[in-house]
């Protein structure tokens, strides 16, 4: 146990003791938050629409005046005629036309039903998603009006058209993502790095020839970065729910446990790492490689897993970023419980002991 | 009491292309002050990897205090102190936090054992809050002797310590191991020095993955066939030109302030050999027997 705490100490010392490494890895999760989070939610709020009022009507006048009131959007124009349109969104600065069909009120009162065209700038995807998403609740909220003043059940249908990029499914969040890709940078790549950087400096050669049982030097290795990582999850949901009003809709301690053990899963795989390379740019490169493209690229975060062809479908189930992924977003965002991620849950938990079988198998108690 | 024995060890790497060992056998007595003589690549530092339980022969035997290296590799991982060629401490941990930490790797204290390493400690204990990785060469192999001493190894084994150690540094060293030996401790030590060999208690010369003789260092010297010259004069290079024309010459290479010389004849030659270089007119030659060093002898194995 004394050599257990001399250990932790030690590496505690190495990692407080290289400041500039340290600043990288408490700066990298507020940076990429605030980038990731002011690249979105200033352009959401205050955006500016068009309107293509064809029906002049009360109902439509009604809409209007709600959609202009709502923090979201800017009315910049109000238009009559349809051609119009496209060369507006032309000029770059409009995010959303929303198009009110000839007859609406009429269609509305009569059939009980009518359709209101949102058209997106989906050049940016993010953005298009989302305030589509919102000018939808606006008409959601109206049509649940009529309804409970008179008991019919009229609808308003809105038609989403997605200019430019009419694939986009989905709004996504990049709290997830960020944290999914912090995580794994953290608890992957530093351990792998660190764990090599003794093989490198030959200190694993005086290690080995000694009594201390080779388990003993890795784990130690591990522990203060979980402490780090940990203390980044808390860094990333601070910022996420002071600063870009993104709440946790589920339960924290859930997701802390989760986040616990994809830091684990992340570890082992940074273990698995360590056992196959010989030097620290061998480690990061093999991180980069395995951890952060296909993070990027397979968890969803970036790109929507759907559209993506099967077999790329097929290598996605094998990121462990994508499983916690999903978890973030269940239980932060949609805030579901334990019921609805066990499955996620048990996979994570599985790579994890395959990771380190792995590990333990490779590692090796000589130089050769 | 037999320390390290080795016997008929062969170990290739990169699937048998390049042989690093080959045949090789050695024992070395408790309390004994063994070196391993030889230039780089002779095979030295894979000799104590597979001795220091790092690395596994691809033929033959090794036992360390008794202990089989393969079988018993974690007993011998407790008993022994092993000190790379290459520096290997923490560089970003203070001297004293290397040692400490050391200490608790062997389940030790500085304490306990701090009459090993005092003599040596004393000389780094004004730098004891300095970086590893800052202190001089000398100093960095003092340090990483005393972490290999900290829980009283019955064996020590240091590859190369005094490499790239200052001429005083490397002295004090050795004066180090000199008391070290006194303690019982059977130390086996690698030099491309061939100076310090007469240091040790004992020698092996290796080259090329052999070992070409093992003996005291004076045997190695008695052992010397023939009788060795140091000529100088004031142009050395053309008079390294001329003995190695001169037919009597049985080898002859430049070691220093003078070139070193043997003769196929020692009796008869040595006459000529006085005749031949004057009528070549060197200027301020000197021709002397000499009692042969440890290189000489080397050179005369190769």
């Amino acid at each position: 146990m004394r050599l257990f705490i001399a250990f932790i100490f030690k590496e505690f010392k190495h990692i407080l003791r290289d400041q500039r490494t340290l600043f990288i890895l408490f700066g990298m999760p507020i940076v990429q938050i605030i980038l990731f989070g002011f690249a979105l939610t200033n352009e959401v709020k205050d955006s500016k629409i068009v309107i293509l009022d064809q029906a002049h009507d009360a109902f439509s006048q009604r809409l209007i005046q709600r959609l202009d009131a709502s923090q979201y959007f800017d009315i910049e124009r109000v238009l009559y005629q349809s051609d119009a349109i496209h060369e507006v969104f032309k000029t770059g600065k409009i995010k959303l036309a929303v198009v009110f069909p000839p007859r609406f009120q009429h269609e509305l009162l009569h059939t009980n039903q009518a359709s209101v065209q949102l058209i997106a700038d989906a050049s940016d995807p993010n953005t298009a998603s989302t305030v589509t998403m919102y000018a939808s609740a606006i008409l959601k909220d109206f049509q649940d009006e009529l309804i409970a003043q008179t008991p019919l059940p009229y609808s308003i249908k809105p038609e989403i058209r997605m200019l430019y990029n009419p694939q986009l499914k989905g709004a996504y969040n990049f709290v997830p993502g960020v944290m999914a890709m912090i995580l794994l940078l953290i608890s992957a790549m530093m351990t792998s790095i660190a764990i090599v950087r003794e093989k490198e400096l030959g200190t694993m050669e005086v290690l080995l020839v000694s009594p201390v049982p080779p388990l003993m030097v890795i784990v130690t290795k591990a522990i203060p970065y979980i402490f780090l990582s940990l203390i980044n999850v808390t860094t990333i949901l601070l910022l996420s729910v002071f600063l870009l009003d993104v709440p946790i809709q589920g339960s924290i301690v859930l997701l802390i446990a989760e986040s616990l053990l994809f830091i684990l899963a992340a570890l082992a795989l940074g273990l698995f790492i360590s056992t196959i390379t010989n030097s620290q740019q061998v480690a990061m490169l093999a991180s980069l490689m395995v951890l952060m493209l296909p993070t990027l690229i397979f968890s969803g975060f970036m790109f929507p897993i759907e559209n993506m062809p099967k077999p790329m479908q097929i290598i996605s189930n094998f990121i462990p970023s994508k499983w916690y992924f999903f978890i973030v977003r269940d239980v932060m965002i949609k805030g579901l419980g334990f019921k609805s991620i066990w499955k996620e849950s048990l996979i994570l938990v599985a790579m994890t002991c395959v990771y380190v079988g792995i590990a333990w198998r490779n590692y090796k108690i000589r130089l050769e | 009491m037999e320390s390290i024995v080795a016997s008929h060890l062969y170990k290739s790497f990169d699937k048998g292309r390049i042989p690093a060992l080959l045949d090789v056998s050695l024992s070395v007595e408790q309390g004994e002050l063994f070196g391993l003589i030889g230039p780089d690549g002779a095979g030295k530092t894979t000799l104590f990897r597979i001795l220091a339980t790092l690395l596994l022969a691809d033929q033959g035997e090794a036992k360390v205090d008794g202990l089989d290296v393969k079988q018993a590799y974690k007993a011998i991982r407790h008993r022994v102190g092993y000190m790379p060629g290459r520096f290997s401490l923490y560089q970003d941990l203070s001297v004293e936090e290397n040692l400490d930490f050391f200490a608790k790797v062997f389940g030790t204290t500085i304490q306990e054992n701090y009459y090993l390493v005092k003599d040596i400690y004393q000389q780094l204990e004004p730098f004891k809050t300095r970086k590893a990785g800052k202190l001089s060469g000398g100093m960095k192999q003092k340090l990483a002797l005393c972490c290999a001493l900290i829980h009283k190894p019955s064996v020590l084994f240091l590859d190369e310590p005094t490499t790239g150690v200052d001429p005083v540094s490397r002295k004090e060293f050795w004066e180090m191991l000199q008391k070290l030996k006194q303690e019982g401790i059977s130390i086996l030590v690698s030099t491309p020095y061939m100076d310090e060999a007469s240091l040790c208690d004992r020698v092996a010369l290796m080259q090329k993955g052999k070992i070409l003789d093992i003996d005291t260092p004076s045997h190695i010297i008695d052992k010397f066939p023939k009788k060795l010259w140091a000529v100088s004069a004031t142009n050395m290079y053309q008079l390294l030109m001329d003995l190695r024309a001169f037919s009597a010459t049985a080898a002859c290479y430049s070691f220093g302030e003078s070139h070193h010389l043997t003769l196929k004849n020692d009796a008869s030659d040595a006459a000529s050999l006085q005749q031949y270089l004057t009528e070549k007119k060197h200027k301020d030659l000197k021709i002397n027997t000499i009692k042969p060093t440890i290189e000489d002898c080397f050179m005369a194995m190769l």
